[in-house]
């Protein structure tokens, strides 16, 4: 086993949890934002839940739910042959679950801090839905987008024991770098153990430090 | 004040903890439940309570050489508890044998586990981490003596123990699995579809050793426990587990 390619893995799985995280996240962000029903606490509550669960609950519905016989499952086998769980498709979408607070979050913060009167006048002047949130929300949240990403990127790369659960430490598949770390400590592997972990230290120091230089960018403006 | 009064209740509540009362011992997974029922035995007997820690034999062992608190260590192999000897972990002429364990292949949903191990479209094949767990290491061997092993590693997903291994087929989310036969009596077990034991000459053999560690040189319960290990009352659960036991 490698250095990098475990590290690579989990910056695959990292990009793709996020990229699919800000296609789904924005919508539930933007309608967070927006709503005034009654049940939108219940909805918040929802999303928020992965900060507080173990990644033990996560991890054991997401290992029945997602494997051959559960509901997700079963119905992937019957699409494409093969089933969700040891598989890094299976991976993304329980990042997803997991990452999804941190990507929500910040951009629904941002949407709601709006100038709703730009929304307004927009919709007023004849701009489809669409078109104000594309020109106008979006650019202004670009703070909360970037957070999002950013957070979410690095939760997903810090993930462990839902990888444990439903991972099945296959190299090149779904053994990422925090359990290829797990595994060298455990087999008293100290040098590869610290080759990683330095080199994940190194990776999140760059990253936060890179997202907040660009916060402070954008607040001097 | 109020931190003063935080840390008084730390302390107080930490306390217990550090009570040298009792046996404390690590145990290899594949010996877990028969573990639990010896305990409760010997509690019975002597009085003297036992702690049971759990794990994959390697990763107990890590955690000896790195100070944890466990008087007695119940590992799945010969190896580490030689090497904890060696090292000064273990008090020296303690280690025994107390079991020797036996693998077998389990599938809740192929009619014949051999023939399911050979199929290359036969889904995953679960085993236990070989790195760290003797078990998943003798399902390696078997697979390599018998030419499998190219055929199998790409189907191959690894329990971080081998009670985990026995979780993803049980769970039906690997086809099949290597596990250990002391497993089968597990009361949650779902109904086997195929249970084949390997032949004891196609690995080596998973002779299973006890030894006292070295913090626990003057806890005479410790000791008594390993001596317990080779009585009777010992015999009849280890054989009621599937181990074979050396009289």
């Amino acid at each position: 086993m490698n250095t990098f390619g475990p590290m690579w893995l989990s910056i695959q799985l990292a990009l793709v949890t996020t990229a699919v995280l800000v296609v789904i996240g924005t919508p539930i962000a933007w309608w967070l934002s927006q709503t005034k029903l009654r049940f939108k606490p219940a909805v918040q509550a929802v999303v928020a839940m992965p900060i507080v669960l173990p990644p033990t609950v996560l991890g054991f519905y997401l290992l029945i739910l997602l494997g051959p016989d559960g509901a997700v499952g079963s119905w992937w086998v019957q699409l494409t042959g093969s089933a969700l769980t040891f598989s890094f498709t299976g991976l993304v979408i329980a990042s997803c679950v997991y990452s999804l607070p941190f990507a929500v979050q910040p951009m629904q913060n941002a949407f709601e801090s709006l100038p709703r009167q730009q929304l307004e006048r927009a919709w007023t002047l004849g701009a489809s839905r669409l078109d104000a949130f594309l020109s106008i929300a979006v650019p202004l949240s670009m703070r909360g987008f970037v957070s999002g990403i950013v957070l979410s990127f690095a939760h997903t790369l810090g993930e462990f024991g839902v990888v444990l659960m439903v991972g099945g430490n296959i190299p090149g598949e779904t053994r990422v770098v925090s359990i290829a770390i797990y595994d060298h400590v455990e087999s008293l592997n100290y040098a590869a153990a610290h080759q990683m972990s330095l080199l994940l230290i190194g990776f999140a120091f760059v990253v936060l430090a890179g997202m907040f230089v660009i916060n402070r960018r954008w607040s001097e403006r | 004040m109020r931190i003063c009064a935080f840390l008084a209740l730390i302390a107080l509540v930490a306390e217990p903890a550090l009570s040298s009362d009792g046996v404390t011992i690590a145990v290899a997974s594949n010996f877990s439940r028969a573990a639990a029922e010896l305990s409760e035995k010997f509690a019975d007997d002597t009085g003297i309570t036992v702690r049971i820690s759990n794990g994959s034999t390697g990763k107990l062992y890590a955690q000896i050489l790195n100070g944890a608190p466990f008087d007695v260590f119940l590992a799945a192999d010969s190896e580490r508890p030689i090497l904890l000897e060696q090292s000064g972990h273990a008090v020296a002429g303690t280690r025994a044998t107390y079991a020797e364990g036996a693998l077998v292949l389990w599938s809740g949903e192929a009619g014949d586990c051999p023939a399911a191990l050979r199929d290359e479209h036969g889904g995953r094949v679960a085993l236990a981490n070989p790195a760290t767990a003797p078990y998943g290491k003798a399902a390696i061997e078997y697979l390599s003596t018998e030419g499998l092993w190219d055929s199998v590693s790409r189907r191959a997903v690894y329990g971080e123990n081998i009670n985990q291994a026995l979780q993803f087929v049980a769970t039906g989310n690997a086809a099949i699995g290597f596990i250990a036969k002391s497993q089968l009596t597990a009361p949650q077990l779902p109904e086997a579809a195929c249970t084949w034991e390997l032949p004891a000459s196609s690995y080596s053999s998973l002779e299973q050793q006890a030894v006292l560690l070295a913090r626990a040189a003057d806890n005479e319960g410790a000791l008594r426990f390993i001596e317990y290990l080779r009585s009777e009352a010992a015999h009849e659960i280890l054989a009621r587990h599937g181990y074979g036991v050396t009289r």
